[in-house]
C-alpha cells in the first residue's frame, strides 16, 4: 500500500469508527510546518542569514555556534582532515572571499577569520547535479538534505563553489562525543551540511548556532519579510556575499 | 535428453541440500517456533488500527519519513483523530520503549536488518 | 557462441586464471571498502573524486573510440576496416561495463544505486551519462552479437542491423560528449569550467582508443593465426595520428588562455600539474612524463617512415595510451580539486586498496576482451577453414 493508499485507509477508518468526532483535515495531516510543540513552526518565505563579522571578530577563538550546531546535529570530530567533517566553521577571510583580494585591507582583517556554512543559494549547483535528489531546494528557500537517498555519489561536493559539503568517509559513530538522541546521525557513505535547522524551526525554535552567539552576530530571518531585522540590518550596512559571479544567488550577507 | 538419470538425481541432491535448514527445522520440531513478543508500551491504541501496523508498519514509517523529510509535514492525524509527531524514535519508540524486545525480536526471527538504526538514534531502553 | 570461449590450449587457461586471481585480491579489499567506507581511499574532503572517477573518465574515451572503426567503413565503405569493426565493438563493450563498474565502486552506498532509476533526475549530467552509457552498451551488444553470428553463418548480417550500427556512431560521440559535460558543467571548478573540455575529451579518446586498438592487433598476431593485414592497422595509426595532433593543440590552447589572460582561478590548476603549488608537487613528475611521452608519440607518429616500422608504431601507440592515461586517468580530475574552493591544497594520491580495485576492475575488462576477442578469432577461424 503506497503513503495515500494509507491515509485514505485512516482517515476512513475514522469516519466509520469515529463518527462524529471531528476531523481535523481530509487529508489526515496538517499543514507543512504545523507541529505538534507548545511552539507554532516558524515559518517563512525566503530564509537567510547574515553574519556580522564585526560582532564575530570581537571574541578571539570563540566556537559557540559551531560547537552549538555540531553537538545538537550529532556531527563527528576528527583528527585528521582527510575524514574532516563540518556543518560551520571559521576560514581565514581572504580563503571565504578570494574575489576581495586586498593586500593593503584593513589593519587585522586579513588574517581574522569568518564563519562559513551552506549559503542556501537561491540557484545552488548542488541541488541541479544531484542524480537522485536527496538535495533540493525546499519552497523557504532552504536546500534540503534526504540522507535515506543519497547514493554518495559526491557530484554535489564537485559542484557547491563554498566548499559547503562534507562526506562521510567512514562510520562516524565512535567519532561523535556525545551522541544526541532526537537526531540522526549519518551513515557511512552519505553528503552531509548545514539544513538552516530546519527540524528546530519545525519546532518553532530558530537556528542553533544563532540562538548560540552572545554578541548576536548571526541574525536569521525571512528575506522576503521587509520588516524583518534582517532586512533592516542589510538596509543599514554595507554587506557582500560570497562568489556572487557564478549566478548561484548565496543567501548569506556578510557585513565586515 | 542426454544423461537425464544423472541430471535429475543430481537436482534432487541439490535442493535437498539447500533446503536443509527447512528439513533441520521439521525434524527438530522448530518448524512451528515463533518469537515470544513482549508488547510494552504506554499506550492502549497505535497511530494505526494493530492488524495493518502487524503487517504493513514498514510502509507507515516509510510514508513518515518522506512526509517530515521531504515535505515538511510534521504531524500525523491517526485514524482516532489523535496527532502524533511523526517520528521513529521521538512516538513510535517513546511508546514501544525497548527496541529489543519489540523491533528486534522479529526482525532477527524473519532475517530482516532495518537499517533505520544506522542512524536513527535508539534511547535508552525501558522494559 | 560463449562455448568458444571455453576452449583454449594451456597459455589461454593461465591467463584467465591469472586474470581471476587479480580480480579476487580486488574483490577483497572492495569488500573491505564496503565495511570501512570510502576512507579506505585516498580521496579527502577537498579531493572528492580520484582514481576510480578518473578511470571511468579515461575509459569512456576508450569505449568511444570504437567508432573510428565502425565510422569509416559504413559511413565510406571503408573496406578495410571490415574485418575489424567487431574488435572495436567488443572493445567497447568491455570499456563500457568497466565504466559502469568504476561509477557502481564510486558510490558510497551501492546498495542505494538504484535511486538513480526510481528517483529520475534530468537536470544532473549524471542521469543523461547512465543513459547514453546503457544505451551504448546495448547498441555494441546487439550489433557485435547479430553481425558475429551472421559471420559465423556465413550469411549477410540483417538489412535491420545497419540503422541500428549508424545509430552507434552519434551514440559513441555522446556517450564522451556527456561525460565531459559532468565536469564542464560546473561553474565551481575553473580548470574544468571550459568548452573546449569535451572536444579535448573526444581528441584524447580518439588517440588513445585506436592506440589501444592498434597493440590488440599486435598482440593478437603473435598469439593466434589470425591476421587482419598491415593496412586497417596503418589506417588506424593515421586516426592516432591526427587525434593526438589535435588533443595536443586543444591542451595548449587552455593554456594560452589561461596564463595570457592571467586569471588565478585558470591558472593555479594548470601551475599545481606542471609546477606544482605551495611547495604541492606530487603530480608534476607524472604530467611531465604524459608530455613526453605524448610530444614523442606524436613525432614518430607524424613521420610516416617511422609510422610504418612495425616497432616504432608499437612504441608510439604505448605511448600515447600511457600519456593520456595519465592525463585523464589521474591529471584532469584531481587537478579540478585543488586548490579547494576555499583556497586549500589538499594533495591526492590512491592507497594500495584503491590501486588493487582499480587493477581489479582492469583485471575484469581485459577478461572480457579475451573472452570476445577469443570468439570472434574462433569464428573466423572456422569460417575460413
Amino acid at each position: 500500500m503506497d503513503r495515500r493508499g494509507f491515509i485514505r485507509l485512516t482517515g476512513m477508518t475514522s469516519v466509520v469508527g469515529l463518527l462524529g468526532k471531528p476531523i481535523l483535515n481530509a487529508a489526515g495531516l496538517l499543514r507543512p510546518g504545523e507541529a505538534l510543540t507548545n511552539k507554532p513552526p516558524i515559518v517563512g518565505k525566503r530564509w537567510a542569514m547574515v553574519i556580522d563579522t564585526r560582532k564575530c571578530l570581537e571574541k578571539e577563538g570563540c566556537r559557540d555556534c559551531i560547537n552549538a550546531c555540531h553537538h545538537i546535529h550529532n556531527v563527528p570530530e576528527f583528527d585528521n582532515a582527510k575524514d574532516e567533517i563540518k556543518w560551520i566553521w571559521k576560514e581565514k577571510y581572504e580563503q571565504a572571499f578570494p574575489e576581495q583580494e586586498n593586500e593593503y585591507i584593513e589593519d587585522g582583517l586579513k588574517e581574522k577569520s569568518v564563519l562559513v556554512l551552506c549559503n542556501h543559494c537561491d540557484n545552488p549547483p548542488c541541488v541541479r547535479v544531484c542524480p537522485t535528489q536527496a538535495t533540493w531546494k525546499r519552497e523557504d528557500g532552504i536546500v534540503m538534505m534526504d540522507w535515506h537517498r543519497c547514493i554518495g555519489c559526491r557530484y554535489c561536493m564537485a559542484a557547491c563553489p563554498y566548499g559547503s559539503r562534507s562526506f562521510n568517509w567512514r562510520d562516524p559513530r565512535p567519532f561523535i562525543k556525545e551522541i544526541v538522541t532526537d537526531f540522526p546521525t549519518r551513515t557511512r557513505g552519505v553528503v552531509e551540511k548545514c539544513t538552516f535547522c530546519e527540524e528546530r524551526l519545525a519546532k518553532g525554535l530558530i537556528p542553533a548556532c544563532v540562538e548560540a552567539c552572545p554578541e548576536k552576530a548571526l541574525i536569521f530571518g525571512d528575506l522576503e519579510d521587509p520588516q524583518s531585522e534582517l532586512r533592516e540590518l542589510l538596509r543599514v550596512h554595507f554587506s557582500f556575499r560570497r562568489k556572487t559571479n557564478l549566478g548561484t544567488q548565496p543567501e548569506l550577507y556578510y557585513i565586515v | 535428453m542426454y544423461d537425464s538419470g544423472k541430471i535429475i538425481i543430481g537436482l534432487l541432491l541439490f535442493f535437498g541440500l539447500i533446503a536443509s535448514p527447512i528439513w533441520y527445522n521439521l525434524a527438530s520440531g522448530k518448524g512451528s517456533y515463533k518469537p515470544d513478543i513482549k508488547i510494552v508500551t504506554t499506550e492502549k491504541q497505535c497511530v494505526a488500527p494493530t492488524p495493518y501496523m502487524r503487517t504493513s508498519h514498514m510502509d507507515l514509517v516509510y510514508s513518515w519519513r518522506d512526509l517530515v523529510v521531504r515535505e515538511n509535514h510534521r504531524s500525523y492525524n491517526s485514524f482516532t483523530g489523535r496527532q502524533y509527531d511523526m517520528s521513529l524514535t521521538g512516538t513510535c519508540l517513546n511508546c514501544h520503549s525497548n527496541k529489543t524486545e519489540f523491533c528486534d525480536k522479529c526482525h532477527s526471527f524473519v532475517g530482516e536488518a532495518p537499517f533505520c538504526w544506522d542512524c536513527h538514534v535508539v534511547p535508552k531502553e525501558g522494559n | 557462441m560463449l562455448e568458444k570461449a571455453l576452449i583454449g590450449d594451456k597459455k589461454y587457461w593461465s591467463w584467465i586464471l591469472f586474470l581471476m586471481a587479480v580480480m579476487a585480491v580486488g574483490f577483497f579489499f572492495y569488500l573491505r571498502q564496503l565495511t570501512y567506507g570510502l576512507g579506505i581511499t585516498g580521496l579527502s574532503r577537498d579531493v572528492t573524486w580520484g582514481f576510480y572517477i578518473a578511470q571511468f573518465t579515461f575509459l569512456v574515451g576508450v569505449a568511444a573510440s570504437a567508432v573510428m572503426v565502425v565510422l569509416p567503413y559504413y559511413l565510406h565503405n571503408f573496406k578495410i576496416f571490415g574485418k575489424s569493426t567487431i574488435l572495436g565493438e567488443f572493445l567497447a563493450i568491455s570499456a563500457v561495463t568497466m565504466c559502469m563498474l568504476f561509477i557502481l565502486i564510486d558510490l558510497g552506498q551501492p546498495m542505494r544505486a538504484l535511486n538513480m532509476v526510481l528517483h529520475p533526475s534530468p537536470k544532473s549530467v549524471l542521469f543523461w551519462d547512465m543513459i547514453v552509457l546503457n544505451g551504448y552498451l546495448l547498441l555494441n551488444v546487439v550489433i557485435s552479437h547479430v553481425t558475429l553470428d551472421a559471420e559465423r553463418k556465413s550469411i549477410a548480417p540483417p538489412s535491420w542491423i545497419k540503422p541500428v550500427i549508424i545509430l552507434s556512431i552519434p551514440w559513441a560521440i555522446s556517450i564522451h560528449t556527456v561525460t565531459a559535460f559532468i565536469y564542464s558543467g560546473l561553474g565551481s571548478r575553473p580548470f574544468w569550467f571550459t568548452a573546449i573540455l569535451t572536444p579535448r575529451f573526444l581528441a584524447s579518446a580518439f588517440a588513445s582508443g585506436p592506440a589501444l586498438l592498434i597493440l590488440l592487433v599486435f598482440i593478437i598476431k603473435k598469439l593466434t593465426k589470425y591476421d587482419p593485414g598491415r593496412e586497417p592497422v596503418q589506417k588506424l595509426a593515421v586516426i592516432v595520428t591526427y587525434a593526438m595532433a589535435l588533443n595536443i593543440f586543444f591542451v595548449l590552447l587552455e593554456v594560452f588562455t589561461a596564463f595570457y589572460s592571467g586569471n588565478p582561478e585558470h591558472m593555479t590548476s594548470f601551475q599545481y600539474l606542471f609546477v606544482g603549488l605551495d611547495h604541492h608537487s606530487r603530480l608534476v613528475p607524472w604530467i611531465w612524463t604524459s608530455v613526453i611521452l605524448g610530444i614523442g608519440a606524436l613525432v614518430l607518429l607524424i613521420n610516416p617512415r617511422t609510422r610504418k616500422n612495425d616497432i616504432l608504431l608499437i612504441m608510439a601507440c604505448l605511448s600515447v595510451f600511457i600519456s593520456i592515461w595519465i592525463d585523464k586517468g589521474i591529471g584532469m580530475v584531481v587537478a579540478g580539486f585543488i586548490p579547494s574552493p576555499l583556497g586549500h591544497i589538499t594533495e591526492y594520491w590512491p592507497t594500495l586498496p584503491e590501486s588493487l580495485i582499480t587493477l581489479s576492475i582492469y583485471a575484469f575488462g581485459l577478461l572480457l576482451v579475451t573472452i570476445f576477442y577469443k570468439i570472434a578469432l574462433s569464428v573466423r577461424e572456422e569460417t575460413s577453414a
